[in-house]
């Protein structure tokens, strides 16, 4: 086998469908026999090779909530469900970055919320499915009721040859990971070449968005520097119900749209209103409003267009031989 | 000790004990009041670089009280009083928000505060 070139890119490709965002991960195929190269060199330094898959990220739900706040409640996440299952190939995983559901103080009513939560998830044929807590899912107690339902509200898992990193920044009440949390993510990434893909999600940006608007984590910073030596990160996360990308040396971070209500351009916006909402666009600015951004009637089935998200390149010092690349997917 | 040194020593102990409270270069402590959603008063003036002690007091939860560029980071605790030693060095208008997740009205829970 060849050397690598150091221009040669592990990918993964990014794409709103419209339903929240669809990755596609896959070496670079460059040249004939690129992305062969690419994951052979992935499996030798990194012990697993990158074998193709996609993942779908969704987020801010916020089941329960309704007028005047959210108009259209459940609408976007349940049309969200159809098209994602209505994909030609499935995607592997489903994550979730928060704002599951909408809080409230009523006993019993946070847990049948993420029951309903759950119901609406079930109707989709992708059967592994992850997902962090919001503010709104946890905030109030501690993240109790959503370790009952969901599990615990941060953890890792591989997948493909990818490393999975489930951030919590919210269970503390305030916008933070906490030295508890920053302690696991070193351990856990301590295992990893740095060379590692790996995929961080949670809710909360992590890095000053707009902090006079809860934009950040204030010790996202610290995180990022756990995260620093490593080549390959992406960090997907949600809450600003807009979409977003941002660098952070050359960690790429991405905000995915709301699947409830949007929010403005905070550096057009004087105040952190919700867009209003027109019943004849219920989607307008929502994560399914992408799906159909072409003129005529919607199609029977639906058309996933390469919508871009965001072309991102960073090209690493590129001794280990690959960097990455968010670019539209060719699903 | 003589009837008039004791005279003079309690003088000197009574000035001491009084002195702290009457210097003039002691910070001007504010009251801040917090209850879901509100800050109570919801917009202050302060003296650029004058030392203040922001005093908070939460009436029912948890809150935070937090604004980046003055470098204030706290948290509310009910039953407790919290101070923040403050002295802004820059003018302006800074929003500060509560950061601890308080409820339905969390998100406009937020106070001005103006420099200058």
């Amino acid at each position: 086998m060849r050397d690598l070139d150091r221009r040669t890119f592990l990918r993964i490709a990014g794409m709103s469908l419209g339903a929240g965002a669809l990755y596609r991960v896959a070496p670079a195929l460059a040249a004939p026999g690129m992305g062969a190269d690419v994951a052979g060199s992935l499996k030798r330094k990194n012990g697993e090779a990158i074998r193709p898959f996609t993942f779908v990220q969704l987020s801010d739900t916020h089941v329960g909530s309704g007028p005047p706040l959210n108009p259209g409640g459940t609408a976007a996440f349940e049309r969200a469900v159809e098209t994602v299952n209505r994909l030609g190939q499935p995607p592997d995983l489903v994550l979730f970055t928060g704002d599951l559901t909408h809080d409230s103080e009523e006993p019993g009513e946070p847990a049948r919320r993420m029951r309903r939560f759950q119901e609406i998830a079930d109707r989709l044929r992708v059967k592994v499915r992850r997902a962090v807590p919001g503010e709104h899912d946890a905030g109030l107690d501690g993240g109790a009721v959503f370790r009952e339902v969901f599990g615990e509200t941060h953890y890792a898992f591989d997948h493909r040859g990818v490393h999975f990193v489930a951030l919590d920044n919210v269970s503390r009440g305030k916008p933070e990971v906490g030295p508890e949390q920053r302690a696991w993510l070193e351990a856990d990434l301590s295992r990893f070449p740095r060379t590692a893909p790996i995929v961080v999600f949670t809710h909360r940006p992590l890095f000053d968005l707009k902090p006079e608007w809860e934009w950040f984590t204030s010790d996202g910073e610290e995180v990022m520097k756990i995260l620093a030596p490593f080549e390959n990160v992406t960090v997907l996360y949600g809450h600003i119900h807009r979409e977003d990308a941002h660098a952070v040396g050359h960690v790429q971070n991405y905000a995915a749209r709301s699947l409830s209500w949007a929010f403005p351009d905070p550096a057009q916006a004087a105040e952190r209103k919700p867009l209003p909402y027109d019943p004849a666009r219920p989607f307008q600015n929502l994560g399914l409003r992408l799906l159909h951004a072409g003129a005529g009637p919607r199609p029977a089935a639906a058309t996933v267009r390469p919508e871009e998200v965001e072309l991102t390149l960073a090209e690493r010092s590129g001794t280990e031989g690959f960097a990455q690349l968010l670019r539209p997917s060719t699903l | 000790m003589s009837t008039s040194m004791r005279t003079a020593v309690l003088a000197a102990l009574a000035l001491a004990a009084v002195a702290p409270a009457v210097r003039a270069d002691e910070p001007k402590v504010i009251e801040i009041e917090a209850k879901r959603f509100q800050f109570t008063p919801s917009e202050l003036t302060l003296a650029k670089d004058q030392p203040v002690i922001l005093r908070l007091h939460s009436q029912d939860v948890v809150h935070g009280f937090y604004q980046k560029e003055l470098g204030i980071d706290a948290s509310i605790e009910p039953g407790r009083t919290t101070d923040v030693q403050l002295t802004p060095h820059q003018a302006g208008k800074f929003v500060t928000i509560c950061d601890h997740f308080c409820g339905a009205g969390h998100g406009n829970m937020k106070m001005t505060i103006t420099v200058q």
